[in-house]
């Protein structure tokens, strides 16, 4: 593994985080810093806070209480540019082919030139010039082109909240080794997942939440021992 | 508080009565002495009477309206919650006026013109003024966003900003089809003044306490609701796993 | 980062040519004009001098329906892969989208209008007293009046529930001084009568509820 050039300051810095959706409380005191290049395996039961998470560091969701400081700015329109997210609906247009939607989106970053969105598509492993509309992918194609969206602009920071979900095998594998190179370039990656085994070797760190706060960061993956399954069974 | 708000409120009650008592009669006989109220009018006769609640209701919930207005832009500048209650409270008051004021147009048209509505300047601003802040309530109302305020007082400035508009329109629209003016145009008797004066003040009153009550219940409601949050936030979740210890450690599995 | 007009312009033709490559919403529209022209000419039936009278308000009536419907699917595709966010994230000012939005709206309202207006002519016998460029001019004006607005109220209404009814619920009170005008005027320049002081009316309408909702379009962009 490359090792990255190491930041000595955290990319990401979280200190009690509190969401609340009226009564539910998403995010219960989340703090956290998190170093850059390195990839991040967020881990979690479902209603945990993983999404929740992702989305008020991606701006979306605006915290009830607590800081978050992203590249050193606390207001995300000062890194938007800087940040990709990916999200498990694909933030495309149904209607347009894979290359007229990155055009449309290297748009809103700035970018002009078709060259970029060519290559980025040829990254994660599609046809730039295949002219099916994105709303007849499939699945697997879909989440990899919406992988494309959030690379075009290349961010230093990538948030992707479920890209493997009812993605086939070899999809996700191809996907992950596509996450790891980047890593290596360099840049920070944070992955909700709930199929922790196809990051096991990537990521750099494993990080667990459970209703709302973070529980357990490690750098190896287990999974739950035997005992524990049948408990559940 | 409490004491202010009683005292507040027996005088808001007399200078209601009082006011609606001059309003009602020309002479009234109350123990003893004599109280002078309101002459009758010339050509309407005691119907018009009923102008001394319309007007009155009309200032007081353009009065009302405009905090609402106010209220609005400090919070959409500022973040303010108490900003927020207040542009609740006015608007939710206001709109009770206005449909005070539809109600007795209509009431009064009927007996001295024989029609039920006349795009009258007041009547019909009145009348838009009521949807704008009867949709600004139901947005409240529908809206599942967790920023209800902002989307609110955007609206409130929305509609703020249509008045001058509103107003404008109408008037011109009535300069080229003439219609009935209510409320008499053009100068008023003293006395009737008088009346109209007493019977606003004793409204603006009113308004004023209702306005209190509604914030006062309206601030306990949300300091409820925020205990409420707070303490769901701080419940231990169930079964919740002990220790941080490291992941690799064999422990009970993870609960669902 | 591109500049804000170029990414109104890219959002407004993208807008266009997915239209375009749908015809989804303009053909169901556009028979929805028709169906509306043809409804009103069965509930009025006036002669060619009353139609002249009434023809403003009947016309602009059925041009708020028609506008409605077109709305209340400004954001629809948006919505369908939740867009929006995709957008929120990215370093585009929120302007940019709504001007595009509003403009894409114009166009499609005006398309509609241009082909309920001979309908109407036909239906009613209408004949303009008034210079016929007068009459769009006034069209012009009030549709922006009602477009602007009700791409501002379409965003609003996406975070409530029953969001199809909400849109109009905002919308109507809001623009009655923009109907009262559009309807004025236009029966005014029909009967070869002068109406400027209504075009004026709805030129401040315009200037005044553009600056606003450019003003607040991105706080209720980012009101989730």
């Amino acid at each position: 593994m490359v090792s990255s050039q190491s930041n000595t300051s955290p990319v990401i810095t979280v200190s009690n985080l509190v969401k609340q959706f009226g009564r539910f409380a998403a995010l219960r005191g989340v703090s956290a810093e998190f170093a850059g290049g390195k990839l991040y395996a967020i881990l979690g039961d479902n209603g945990a806070g993983k999404t929740t998470l992702l989305r008020t560091l991606a701006g979306l969701n605006h915290p009830t209480r607590g800081e978050i400081s992203i590249l050193g700015k606390s207001d995300f329109r000062d890194i938007c540019d800087q940040v990709g997210y990916m999200a498990h609906p694909s933030l495309l247009y149904d209607e347009m082919s894979g290359m007229e939607n990155l055009t449309y989106f290297g748009r809103l970053y700035g970018i002009n030139e078709q060259a970029r969105c060519r290559e980025v598509i040829s990254s994660v492993g599609l046809d730039p010039d295949l002219s099916r509309p994105v709303g007849q992918y499939s699945q697997g194609m879909r989440q990899r082109m919406s992988l494309a969206r959030a690379l075009l602009h290349d961010p230093k920071i990538l948030l992707l909240d479920e890209p493997f979900s009812n993605v086939d095998v070899h999809s996700a594998a191809d996907m992950v080794q596509l996450l790891a190179k980047i890593r290596d370039l360099g840049k920070t990656i944070f992955v909700v997942t709930h199929q922790a085994a196809l990051l096991e070797g990537v990521a750099d760190e494993f990080v667990w939440m459970e209703t709302g706060k973070i529980v357990d960061r490690a750098t190896e993956f287990h999974p739950p021992t035997r005992s524990a399954t049948e408990a559940r069974a | 508080m409490k004491w202010t708000f009683r005292i507040f409120g027996i005088i808001t009650l007399c200078l209601l009565i009082y006011g609606t008592s001059i309003a009602s009669s020309p002479v009234i006989h109350v123990v003893g002495f004599t109280l002078n109220g309101a002459p009758t009018e010339q050509t309407m006769g005691d119907v018009q009477r009923i102008f001394y609640y319309h007007v009155p209701s009309a200032w007081t919930a353009f009065i009302l309206f405009f905090i609402n207005f106010v209220a609005s832009i400090v919070y959409l500048i500022r973040r303010n919650p108490a900003a927020d209650i207040i542009a609740l409270t006015t608007a939710e008051v206001g709109v009770v006026f206005c449909t005070v004021v539809l109600v007795t147009g209509p009431i009064w048209a009927r007996p001295v013109w024989g029609i039920w509505w006349t795009w009258d300047i007041r009547l019909t601003s009145t009348l838009v003024l009521w949807l704008i802040y009867v949709a600004y309530l139901m947005l409240r109302r529908f809206s599942s966003s967790g920023q209800t305020p902002v989307l609110a007082a955007a609206l409130a400035v929305f509609g703020a900003l249509d008045v001058p508009l509103v107003y404008f329109s109408i008037w011109f629209f009535r300069t080229q089809h003439p219609q009935p003016v209510m409320g008499g145009g053009g100068s008023i008797d003293p006395r009737m003044l008088h009346v109209l004066l007493i019977n606003w003040l004793a409204f603006s009153c009113f308004a004023f306490l209702v306005c209190w009550s509604r914030y006062r219940l309206e601030k306990i409601r949300r300091e409820v609701e925020e205990l409420q949050a707070l303490e769901a936030l701080a419940d231990s979740p169930p079964a919740q796993r002990a220790g941080s210890g490291a992941i690799g450690s064999s422990s009970p599995g993870r609960p669902r | 980062m591109s500049a804000p007009s170029g990414i109104t312009r890219a959002t407004l033709f993208k807008d266009l040519r997915l239209e375009w490559r749908s015809k989804d919403a303009i053909n169901s529209m556009l028979f929805f004009s028709l169906l509306v022209v043809v409804v009103f000419s069965f509930s009025f039936d006036p002669t060619a001098e009353e139609s002249r009278q009434i023809a403003g308000g009947l016309i602009w009536v059925a041009f708020l329906f028609a506008a409605v419907v077109a709305l209340n699917q400004t954001w629809a595709r948006e919505l369908r892969n939740q867009v929006l966010d995709a957008y929120r994230v990215s370093p585009a000012p929120a302007n940019s989208l709504f001007l595009a939005k509003a403009f894409g709206n114009f166009i499609f309202v005006m398309v509609l209008e241009a082909v309920m207006t001979p309908l109407f002519i036909a239906f009613y016998k209408l004949r303009s007293l008034g210079p016929p460029w007068q009459l769009a001019v006034v069209a012009a004006l009030g549709t922006w009046a009602l477009v602007v607005n009700g791409t501002f109220f379409a965003a609003m209404s996406l975070r409530t529930r029953s969001r199809e009814i909400m849109l109009p619920l905002l919308l109507f009170p809001i623009s009655s001084p923009a109907i009262i005008g559009m309807v004025q005027a236009t029966t005014r320049i029909l009967n070869g009568e002068g109406a400027r002081s209504w075009i004026m009316l709805l030129v401040t309408y315009d200037l005044v509820f553009t600056t606003s909702c450019l003003l607040l379009f991105e706080t209720v962009l980012n009101a989730e």
